[in-house]
C-alpha cells in the first residue's frame, strides 16, 4: 500500500510508529503533484509544506503530536492563508497575498497540518464543473476527459488522484458533495454555522459552509474535529459545543430509518446512477435499517430559489472587488467610473458576471419583492419540508448528482449546468448537514450516495457513513494511474 | 403668494464608543491616516462584521429618551453602492426595521412650545474619507472613519422655519450629550445635520418637492442654508418654475448651495438584509437595565428647576439647553440653594458674557463652577455687594485667585459695621449742607447723591441696605 492511498488514520499511525516521517510523506505528495496533470492546484506551497513537515516531525519526536500532526492536505483557494496567494480561482485576486489567516486556516495550523498548496476551484465557488477557474479546468482523475465537479473540483481531484491525503472544501449549493461524488471520495457539508466563515471568501453568505473532503468517513470526522467550533469573528457561527466526531463512528445503525424523497428519484436522474444509489440503500437495509418513502414537495423550487438567493448575496459580496484597494486593476483608468467598469469587466469571468447581474437585477427597486422576498419565503417552505420529514426518519438518502462526471466542455449553457445541483441545493437552503460517500460506479466513473441529516447531526451522519464503509469497499478504489 | 416652509432633519450622531460598530479598531479622531483600519474596515476578502453591543445600548438609550418605540428585533441591511471610500461596496445600515421607531421631542421657539416628531433612528456605519488635496492628480483614501458607529435620527417634516429647525437640532444635540451617547463635536463631524426643505402655498396640505441640503457643520450654517434654500425655491416657484428633487451641497464660504445629484441620478441601493449579521434581539431585561441608567433628561431637569428652584421658564430653558451649562449651573448652586435665581443670573449674565466675548465654551471657562459658587455665596452672606462681586469676578477670570482671597487681599469686604458707616454718613451730611436742604425740602432724588458720595468714601464697600437706612434716618 503506497503512502498516497493511506487514510489520515493510517498515516497518523505510521508517523507515530516511525514507519515514515512527515517530511517523507510530504515530499512524496509534492513529487506526485509535480508530475500530475490534473491541474488540481493553483499554488503549490512546497517550501512552506516542507517547513511545516519538519516542525511536525519535531513535534512527533517530542511526543506532543496530535492525530493530524504532519498530515499533508490541500486547502481550497477560497480560504485566506497569511502570506500565501489566495485567489478564489479568479483573475481578480491573482495578485492577492492574504495578510491574514481564515479561522479554518488558523485551526488547521493549530492542528500541525502540512499545507501542500491551494486547490483549484471554480471562480469564487461559482460552478459545478470546475471549468470556471481563471487557472484552467481541473481534470477528473478517473477519466481526464471528464470534469471533476465543482466548485471544490481541485480539492476532490487532489484527494482522488492521490495528490493529498485530504482537502478542505466549501459548499454553497453542493460544492463539496458533488465533486466528492464525481471523484469517488467522502465529502461532508456540515450544518450552517458549524464551521467559521471568517476568512473564507464569501460567495453567498447565508449558504456557504466549509467542510472536509476525505478518503473515508472516519477521516472526515477527524478533520471536522479540527475545523469546527464557534468563532467570535463570525456572527453566524453557532455557539454549540464540538463533540468528538470520531466517538460514535462504531455505533450500530440497526433500526435506522432512512427516508427516500420521491422527488429525488424522478425524471432527470440517470438510470445507472439510480441503480447504484438503490443498491447502496439495500446495503443499509441488510445492515438493519428500514426504508421509508417521503416527500419534499417544495424541492422542485430549490433551483430557482437558490439561483435568486445566491446571486443576490454574491452581487453584494463581490462589490468589494473594485480595483481600488487590492486585487486586479485595469491599466490606465480614465476616471473612477472607467476604473470600476474595466477592472470588474476584465477581472471577473463570465459566470461570475452573470450571477452578479442576476443578483443586482433581482435586488433592484421594483423587483425585490417578486424575486428576493419570494425566494426567502420559498426557502422557508423548503426548510419546513425537511423539518416534517425528520419527524419520521433519521436520515434522508438519495443521489448527489443526476449523472456521473460529464465531458469537459460538454455543458455549454448555464441553465443545464445549474440542473447538476438539483439534489444538493436543498440542504444549503435549509442549512442542513449533507454528505456524499462513494457508492458504486457507472461506466468506470464514481457514483456518490447523498446523506442529509437533521441539524447538528454530523455525529450521526458520520456514524452511518462509517458503518457503510465497514461493509463496502467503494471508498478504497483508486483510479488507475497513467 | 404666502409660502409655508416645511423642514425635516436627518441628524447623524456619531456614537461615542471606543471601537467601531463592526470591528475592534479604535475610533479616535485625528489619527495618522489608515492607522485605525483593520482587516474588517479595509473590506478584505473573507472578513465578517461583528456587532459592537455598546452601539445597541446607546441607540436604546436614545430611543428611551425620546419616548420612542424600540424594535426589540431589528435588522441590519446592506445599502449597495460603489465609492472608493466605501470599502465593501455597501454600507451596513438599517432599512425596514430600525432599532428606534417613532418618538418625539419638545422644542421652544419664541416662548412657544412645539412637539417635533421623530420618525425613526437607525444604526449604521460611517464611510471613510476621500482626500483630494494630498497627492497631485490622485485622490487618497483614509479609512480611519470607516466603520465608525452612527445613529441616524430622522425627524418628521414638522419644522416650519429655519429657527425651528435649529431649535430642534440643538435639542437633539443637547440630548445626545445628556445621555452620553455622542460627544456632539460638530467640527470633528461627530454631529451632522442634513435638512430636507420644501415650501408650499400657505394652507395647502400636499407637500412641495423637497431638496436635501448636505454638508452643514454648524447651527449657524443650518439656519443660513435653510433660509437660502427657501429663498431659492420661492424664486423658482414665483417665476413659474418647478423645484427639482435633488441633493444640494451647502458652501459656507460662498454662502450658496449647489446641486450634487438629482433624483434621476440617485442610486438604486438594492437594500437587503445583511446575511453576515443576525437580527438584533433586545431582551426586556436589557431595556429595563438601560432605562435604569438614564440620567435626568433635559425636559425633566427644566421642570425641576422651575418647580424646586423657582426659576422662570425662560431661565430654566436656557440653563438646560446644554448639558455642560446645566452641569455648571448645578455645581454653582451647591451651597447656594436658597439663591438659585442669583446663581442663574450669574451663569447666564456675567459668565456667559465673558465666554461669548472670548469665544469660549463653558468647559473652557477661566472660572470654575466651584469658584463661582464661592463668589455667589459671598453675595448671599452680604460679604460683598453685587457690584463689588463683578470686579471680583473679573479678577477671578484674570487668574488672580479665589473669590475669598481676592476679597481679602483687596480689602473688598463689605462694610457692615453701623458705626463706621455712620461716621461716613455724618461727615458727608456735614460737608454738603445745600444738598441736605434740598432733601429736606422734598427732593427725594438727591438721596442718590448721598449714596454715591458714601460709596465713594467707603470705596464701594458700604452695605447698600445699611447705608440707605442710615442716610434716611440722619437726613430726616
Amino acid at each position: 500500500m503506497s503512502i498516497h492511498t493511506k487514510t489520515i488514520a493510517q498515516l497518523s499511525q505510521g508517523l507515530k510508529d516511525k514507519e515514515f516521517s512527515s517530511v517523507e510523506i510530504t515530499q512524496h505528495y509534492l513529487d506526485r503533484i509535480n508530475k500530475s496533470d490534473l491541474n488540481a492546484f493553483i499554488t503549490v506551497t512546497d517550501e512552506l509544506a516542507m517547513q511545516q513537515a519538519q516542525a511536525a516531525d519535531d513535534k512527533i519526536a517530542s511526543g506532543n503530536g496530535g492525530i493530524l500532526t504532519g498530515i499533508p492536505y490541500a486547502h481550497k483557494d477560497i480560504f485566506c492563508t497569511k502570506g500565501v496567494k489566495t485567489s478564489a480561482g479568479s483573475k481578480m485576486l491573482d495578485n492577492f497575498i492574504s495578510p491574514y489567516d481564515a479561522t479554518v486556516s488558523h485551526n488547521l495550523n493549530q492542528a500541525d497540518l502540512v499545507m501542500l498548496g491551494k486547490a483549484n476551484m471554480d471562480e469564487f465557488a461559482m460552478g459545478s464543473s470546475n471549468e470556471n477557474s481563471f487557472y484552467g479546468e481541473v481534470k477528473n482523475p478517473w477519466n481526464k476527459n471528464k470534469i471533476p465537479g465543482g466548485s471544490s473540483g481541485g480539492s476532490a481531484a487532489a484527494v482522488a488522484g492521490g495528490l493529498s491525503c485530504f482537502a478542505t472544501g466549501t459548499d454553497t449549493g453542493g460544492s463539496i458533495r458533488q465533486p466528492a461524488s464525481l471523484c469517488g471520495i467522502t465529502g461532508l457539508k456540515p450544518t450552517y454555522g458549524r464551521i467559521s466563515r471568517y476568512g473564507m471568501i464569501a460567495y453567498a453568505s447565508s449558504l456557504d459552509q466549509a467542510g472536509p473532503m476525505t478518503k473515508t468517513a472516519e477521516d472526515a470526522a477527524i478533520v471536522l474535529n479540527a475545523m469546527a467550533g464557534f468563532d467570535e469573528k463570525d456572527s453566524t457561527s453557532a455557539e454549540q459545543d464540538v463533540p468528538d466526531y470520531t466517538a460514535n463512528l462504531n455505533d450500530s445503525i440497526k433500526g435506522l430509518t432512512i427516508g427516500l424523497p420521491k422527488e429525488f428519484f424522478s425524471e432527470g436522474l440517470d438510470d445507472a446512477v439510480a441503480t447504484e444509489v438503490m443498491n447502496a440503500v439495500k446495503e443499509f437495509e441488510s445492515m438493519g435499517a428500514t426504508v421509508k418513502e417521503i416527500s419534499l414537495p417544495n424541492s422542485a423550487y430549490a433551483i430557482p430559489t437558490y439561483y435568486i438567493v445566491a446571486p443576490c448575496e454574491c452581487s453584494s459580496n463581490l462589490s468589494r472587488l473594485d480595483g481600488v484597494r487590492y486585487g486586479y486593476r485595469c491599466n490606465d483608468p480614465k476616471d473612477l467610473e472607467d476604473l470600476y467598469l474595466r477592472s470588474r469587466s476584465e477581472g471577473f469571468g463570465a459566470e461570475v458576471k452573470r450571477r452578479i447581474m442576476i443578483g443586482a437585477y433581482a435586488l433592484s427597486a421594483g423587483y425585490y419583492d417578486a424575486y428576493y422576498l419570494k425566494a426567502q419565503k420559498t426557502r422557508h417552505l423548503i426548510s419546513d419540508d425537511f423539518k416534517k420529514a425528520f419527524k419520521e426518519v433519521d436520515v434522508i438518502m438519495g443521489p448527489v448528482s443526476p449523472t456521473t462526471a460529464f465531458d469537459l466542455g460538454s455543458v455549454k449553457d448555464s441553465v443545464s449546468m445549474y440542473l447538476a445541483d438539483i439534489y444538493t441545493l436543498s440542504a444549503n437552503l435549509a442549512g442542513l448537514p449533507g454528505m456524499s460517500i462513494p457508492a458504486g460506479f457507472s461506466n468506470k466513473l464514481p457514483v456518490g450516495l447523498q446523506l442529509i441529516g437533521n441539524y447538528w447531526s454530523e455525529t450521526k451522519l458520520l456514524n452511518i457513513a462509517h458503518q457503510f464503509q465497514q461493509q463496502t469497499d467503494w471508498h478504497t478504489k483508486t483510479p488507475e494511474e497513467g | 403668494m404666502e409660502w409655508e416652509t416645511v423642514i425635516g432633519l436627518e441628524i447623524h450622531a456619531q456614537l461615542s464608543t471606543k471601537s467601531k460598530i463592526f470591528s475592534s479598531a479604535a475610533t479616535k479622531f485625528g489619527q495618522e491616516p489608515n492607522s485605525q483600519a483593520c482587516a474588517v474596515d479595509l473590506g478584505l476578502p473573507g472578513v465578517l462584521p461583528v456587532l459592537n453591543v455598546e452601539v445597541v445600548n446607546k441607540a436604546i438609550k436614545f430611543g428611551l429618551a425620546v419616548g420612542a418605540h424600540i424594535n426589540q428585533r431589528n435588522i441590519f441591511d446592506r445599502k449597495n453602492y460603489f465609492y472608493p471610500d466605501l470599502p465593501k461596496g455597501y454600507q451596513i445600515s438599517q432599512m425596514d426595521i430600525p432599532i428606534v421607531g417613532e418618538g418625539e421631542i419638545e422644542i421652544t421657539v419664541d416662548n412657544e412650545i412645539k412637539v417635533v416628531g421623530i420618525t425613526r433612528a437607525h444604526l449604521e456605519e460611517d464611510a471613510g474619507k476621500s482626500v483630494h488635496d494630498m497627492f497631485n492628480e490622485y485622490t487618497a483614501i483614509d479609512l480611519n472613519r470607516a466603520g465608525t458607529p452612527l445613529l441616524e435620527i430622522v425627524s418628521d417634516p414638522d419644522m416650519r422655519s429655519a429657527k425651528e429647525a435649529v431649535a430642534y437640532a440643538k435639542k437633539i444635540h443637547a440630548l445626545v450629550q445628556y445621555i452620553d451617547i455622542c460627544d456632539g463635536n460638530m467640527q470633528e463631524g461627530s454631529f451632522r445635520c442634513d435638512a430636507n426643505v420644501s415650501i408650499r402655498p400657505m394652507g395647502q396640505e400636499e407637500l412641495g418637492t423637497r431638496a436635501e441640503l448636505k454638508n452643514i457643520n454648524s447651527f449657524k450654517f443650518l439656519e443660513r442654508a435653510i433660509n437660502l434654500e427657501v429663498e431659492r425655491q420661492q424664486d423658482i416657484l414665483e417665476e413659474g418654475g418647478s423645484v427639482l428633487q435633488e441633493t444640494r451641497l451647502y458652501d459656507a464660504v460662498k454662502h450658496q448651495t449647489r446641486s450634487m445629484r438629482s433624483k434621476e441620478e440617485a442610486n438604486d441601493y438594492r437594500y437587503f438584509p445583511d446575511p453576515d449579521l443576525l437580527p438584533v434581539e433586545i431582551s426586556d431585561e436589557l431595556m429595563a437595565s438601560i432605562k435604569a441608567t438614564l440620567p435626568e433628561l433635559p425636559v425633566e431637569k427644566k421642570a425641576r428647576f422651575i418647580a424646586d428652584l423657582g426659576l422662570n421658564e425662560y431661565d430654566a430653558d436656557i440653563l438646560t439647553s446644554q448639558k455642560s451649562l446645566a452641569d455648571y449651573f448645578e455645581a454653582t448652586l451647591k451651597g447656594n440653594e436658597k439663591n438659585a435665581k442669583l446663581c442663574a443670573n450669574w451663569v447666564m449674565g456675567e459668565l456667559s458674557a465673558l465666554l461669548n466675548k472670548n469665544q469660549l465654551e463653558i468647559e473652557q471657562s477661566h472660572v470654575s463652577a466651584q469658584a463661582l459658587s464661592q463668589l455667589v455665596a459671598r453675595i448671599g452672606d452680604d460679604t460683598i455687594s453685587g457690584k463689588i462681586a463683578k470686579d471680583v469676578f473679573k479678577a477671578m477670570w484674570e487668574g488672580e485667585g479665589s473669590a475669598d482671597s481676592i476679597i481679602e487681599s483687596k480689602g473688598l469686604k463689605q462694610m457692615t459695621d453701623t458705626g463706621a458707616i455712620e461716621a461716613i454718613v455724618d461727615e458727608i451730611i456735614a460737608n454738603n449742607s445745600p444738598q441736605v436742604e434740598q432733601f429736606k425740602s422734598g427732593n427725594e432724588k438727591i438721596l442718590g447723591f448721598f449714596v454715591g458720595q458714601a460709596m465713594k468714601a467707603s470705596q464701594g464697600k458700604a452695605n447698600p441696605k445699611l447705608l440707605n437706612e442710615l442716610l434716611r434716618k440722619k437726613l430726616s
